[in-house]
């Protein structure tokens, strides 16, 4: 349960991050708040050759919230959740952050290394999914932003290269009256969830559903978002009888993993149960609104 | 593995040691400080048994780089008492019988610290949540959050 010998570099700028990774490839990792990758240290899991501390870039550490919120790789879980700013941005987010881990875990835990960890049973990714959010990476290439929807490739596998650093983490901007909810099932408070469903509503003046975001965790290698249910949900106005069919809509093709804390058929109705109950949160969020 | 040098301060005392890149902040102060109230249960970052204050914050020391702590103040549980009086939360804990065999209660005891520092008013079911990054396997957790809510009395009343 000891890491294993690597060499430590603690970087100041990207400039210096980016230029280890270019030489060092995919024998390097990046650190950040280490809370997922100290324990696969511990457990061997990583073998990393070189580790690139990040933690003193402090221009990765802020976020800012213009016309999109913006956050810094580095600002830790816990900060953004406290921060004021972020719950005015992106309640949802907000709430996402509160589900992470402990306190503990949420006051090193980074947003950046959550979202680049790429578990799919973890909030982060969920929300970034469900809000067709961004994040910029950089290299010695040169800068890019990568959607949600092109980042995430496999259990823990993201489409970034093994010499790029993602900086930051884009969320689109929030629109006033906008319902949400995110729910999850875990055995233990702070446990990795074994369902959980990020959802986000709209309606117009008549109280109609205008947009409907559902996105799942932990049904499969990567978050995935229920696009039919969406589709079905759009243009209806709100009803239990719409939600159960939506739910069972959204949870109908996948294709869970079954393992000690779960089958997959659990896994399934209990996602069912999760997105009904947050497709009924967030409607009664959700502003009417013309 | 090249070794480098740490400066940090612990419990309020300045240290410079030299220590490999892969060793975790709970073992250098266990093993090179001695501090070995930090007690190790997992050391993947489950169970909350070596957590410890790192600038005022509630940390897993197992899940950090011992050289990742340059630079920072450390508070560990050897850090609680003033000339030989107990902090009051450790004395709300042996007056609530918050524990049995201990191992586990340096680690509740710094979290239950920060918590408290914070100065949140919290329900049971809000003090349960925030322990739930501790376990426990002799009390069952009702002593424990039993001798945090006379803590949060006393030191209130204190105040």
């Amino acid at each position: 349960m000891k890491p294993p010998p690597f060499e430590y570099h603690a970087v100041g700028s990207v400039e210096e991050a980016v230029g280890l990774l270019a030489e060092h490839g995919d024998e390097a990792k990046v650190l950040a708040g280490g809370q997922s990758l100290v324990p696969l240290l511990a457990l061997r899991l990583a073998r990393p050759a070189h580790l690139v501390d990040i933690n003193g870039v402090s221009e990765l550490a802020s976020f800012a919230n213009g016309d999109a919120l913006r956050v810094g790789c580095l600002v830790r879980q816990r900060v953004a959740e406290r921060a004021g700013a972020v719950g005015v941005a992106n309640p949802l987010l907000v709430r996402a952050l509160g589900l992470i881990g402990h306190t503990a875990i949420r006051n090193r835990g980074t947003i950046g290394g959550s979202i680049a960890h790429a578990d799919p049973a973890a909030e982060l990714p969920t929300v970034l999914v469900a809000l067709d959010g961004e994040v910029e990476a950089t290299s010695r290439r040169g800068p890019r932003t990568v959607a949600a929807s092109e980042l995430f490739r496999g259990f823990l596998t993201t489409s970034l290269a093994p010499d790029e650093l993602l900086t930051g983490v884009r969320f689109p901007p929030w629109l006033a009256g906008t319902g949400w909810s995110f729910q999850e099932f875990s055995r233990r408070s702070g446990d990795f969830a074994i369902a959980g469903v990020a959802v986000t509503v709209r309606l117009d003046t008549n109280g109609v559903a205008t947009d409907v975001r559902i996105a799942l965790s932990g049904m499969g290698p990567t978050p995935v978002r229920a696009s039919s249910a969406e589709a079905a949900l759009v243009g209806q106005p709100p009803s239990e009888a719409a939600w159960n069919a939506a739910s069972q809509e959204a949870v109908a093709g996948l294709d869970p993993p079954s393992d000690v804390h779960g089958s997959a058929a659990y896994r399934r109705h209990l996602a069912g149960v999760m997105t009904r109950r947050a497709l009924r949160e967030a409607h009664e969020r959700a502003e009417v609104r013309s | 593995m090249t070794r480098r040098v740490l400066q940090l301060s612990v419990n309020g005392r300045a240290h410079e040691l030299m220590v490999e890149p892969r060793r975790t902040l709970a073992d250098v102060l266990r093993e090179d400080l001695e501090l070995t109230g930090t007690h190790l249960g997992c050391e993947h970052g489950v169970c909350g048994a070596c957590t410890v204050l790192l600038d005022g914050l509630a940390v897993r020391s197992c899940l950090m780089l011992a050289v990742q702590a340059a630079g920072t103040e450390v508070m560990t549980i050897e850090g609680l008492e003033r000339d030989g009086e107990m902090h009051p939360l450790q004395e709300a804990f042996r007056d609530s019988h918050s524990f049995q065999c201990g191992f586990c209660t340096p680690g509740f005891v710094m979290t239950v610290l920060a918590l408290l520092d914070e100065g949140r008013d919290l329900s049971e079911v809000e003090l349960r949540e925030e322990l739930s990054g501790n376990l426990c396997r002799c009390t069952g957790y009702q002593s424990i959050v039993e001798g945090v809510q006379l803590a949060a009395e006393r030191m209130a009343a204190g105040r």
